[in-house]
């Protein structure tokens, strides 16, 4: 089957690329563009650890053709601390309050948090819980998770308002 | 899991992407958000040659209110359903449902078109448009004509929808305000269908039922529009003994498969629950 052209926003950076249609965004990611941070889990949209921004919403990038992103905005968690390698306060709050144990589902729910805070900048520990429902974690039992969600979400909320004083 | 090989387009209009489909035939499949679609595309049980995307196609977007009905895009996603103010206002019912479909991503990018157009029994959207008495418009190459959700479906997976049509949108008649409304849904864990669910919408009359419309999610071969449990609701104060009518009456029309959700006999008793639950409150929420 013919190659497609897709042009995108990966990170901030326009990348131009050819792809089958058949090709999904997770395949994309890590394998041309070498972006291994998206990860592979069940494959079958329940897990979310492929979990990647496109547009301003989350999505499960294992169910979305690459070709569905063509002038798409995506990030990554690549694409989430700072040029100078300073952590992301979700990223820090993960560290803290210790938010992972083997870290497979971390860059999705990185992904996921990014976003729902961005929807919600100070959300309930239920509307924390409910946020991140699509991303499953084996090894915490998420209190931890949810604990550094609300982490960052503090220290993004006092960064702002501090700014705004 | 990587889908077979497929050609794909992503027409900008309408009149296109019905003329690609009508070309095409039954090779070719519309795709909307492909939460449906896609997973089945892996596990290689959707063999087909030609996707046409429908997301470039402004015409199937948006939500507008139009001559006493909602006019829902078929490409409108779970997630902007759940951000209308239009259906805050006027029909709660869908963003109530809509939240109990799958997960956030899966919002993000499911559609209320692609919900209902693909015949899954196990879709929640499909029973709650036949509670509400929608009509589903079809584009098609000799025009568009509208079908209701009552009659839409046939048995899982199989509609009235032609190959070679479009759903283009979803027109729901706005209930009378003050209706009251509920859909309970009973689900082992987020994410999943429904092992039973139950759409309700009331309105109430001097304390009494004047109108009623009950269908029921995953609980046979299509979505159930449970017309003799709403009948026998008219003209009741929504008592005990009417409910437990119409809770009988609504079990009789279920036919389950029993599978990892339960056995048939459980899932119909479910049904029952939910039905009395989405009844109590409905009753609550209504006004007269």
């Amino acid at each position: 089957m013919a190659k497609t052209q897709i042009t995108l926003a990966l990170n901030g950076r326009q990348v131009e690329a050819l792809v089958e249609p058949r090709t999904l965004l997770i395949h994309f990611l890590r394998e041309q563009m070498l972006l291994t941070g998206a990860h592979i889990g069940c494959e079958t949209s329940h897990c979310g650890a492929c979990t990647v921004d496109m547009d301003g919403k989350s999505v499960k990038s294992c169910t979305v053709f690459a070709v569905q992103a063509e002038g798409a905005q995506i990030a990554t968690v690549e694409g989430l601390a700072a040029p100078d390698g300073t952590l992301h306060a979700l990223q820090e709050g993960f560290a803290e309050m210790h938010g992972l144990q083997c870290g497979f589902c971390t860059p999705g729910m990185l992904m996921r948090a990014q976003r729902l805070l961005q929807e919600n900048p100070d959300p309930s520990e239920a509307e924390i819980r409910m946020g991140i429902s699509g991303n499953l974690c084996r090894c915490t039992g998420y209190q931890n998770i949810v604990k550094a969600i609300r982490y960052a979400a503090d220290k993004m909320n006092a960064a702002q308002k501090e700014a705004a004083e | 899991m990587i889908p077979g090989a497929f050609d794909y387009d992503a027409p900008t209009t309408l009149d296109e992407a019905v003329a690609l489909l009508a070309e095409l035939g039954e090779e070719a499949r519309p795709l909307a958000g492909g939460h449906s679609l896609i997973p089945m595309m892996k596990l290689r049980l959707a063999p087909l040659e030609h996707l046409v995307d429908l997301r470039r196609i402004d015409s199937l977007k948006g939500i507008r209110a139009e001559g006493g009905a909602l006019v829902i895009g078929a490409m409108t996603t779970q997630a902007e359903l759940l951000a209308s103010d239009l259906i805050t206002g006027h029909c709660p019912i869908i963003q109530e449902t809509a939240a109990l479909i799958a997960d956030p991503q899966v919002r993000s990018l499911g559609t209320l078109g692609g919900n209902v157009a693909n015949g899954d029994p196990a879709n929640d959207m499909p029973a709650l448009m036949q509670c509400l008495d929608a009509g589903y418009v079809l584009a098609g190459p000799g025009g568009s004509r509208e079908v209701k959700a009552r009659d839409f479906y046939e048995s899982a997976f199989f509609t009235k929808r032609a190959d070679g049509e479009i759903l283009t949108a979803v027109r729901v008649p706005i209930p009378p305000a003050g209706h009251g409304y509920a859909y309970e849904k009973l689900k082992r864990k987020i994410g999943d269908y429904a092992t039973a669910a139950a759409a309700v919408v009331v309105t109430l009359a001097g304390g009494s039922c004047k109108t009623a419309a009950i269908a029921l999610t995953n609980l046979g071969e299509t979505p159930l529009y449970a017309a003799e449990a709403s009948a026998a609701l008219v003209g009741t104060p929504l008592d005990k003994a009417a409910v437990e009518r119409a809770v009988a009456l609504a079990e009789g029309i279920t036919a389950p498969a029993s599978d990892g959700r339960g056995p048939a006999d459980y899932r119909t008793k479910m049904a029952g629950v939910m039905l009395r639950r989405a009844l109590q409150r409905a009753l609550a929420r209504a006004a007269g």
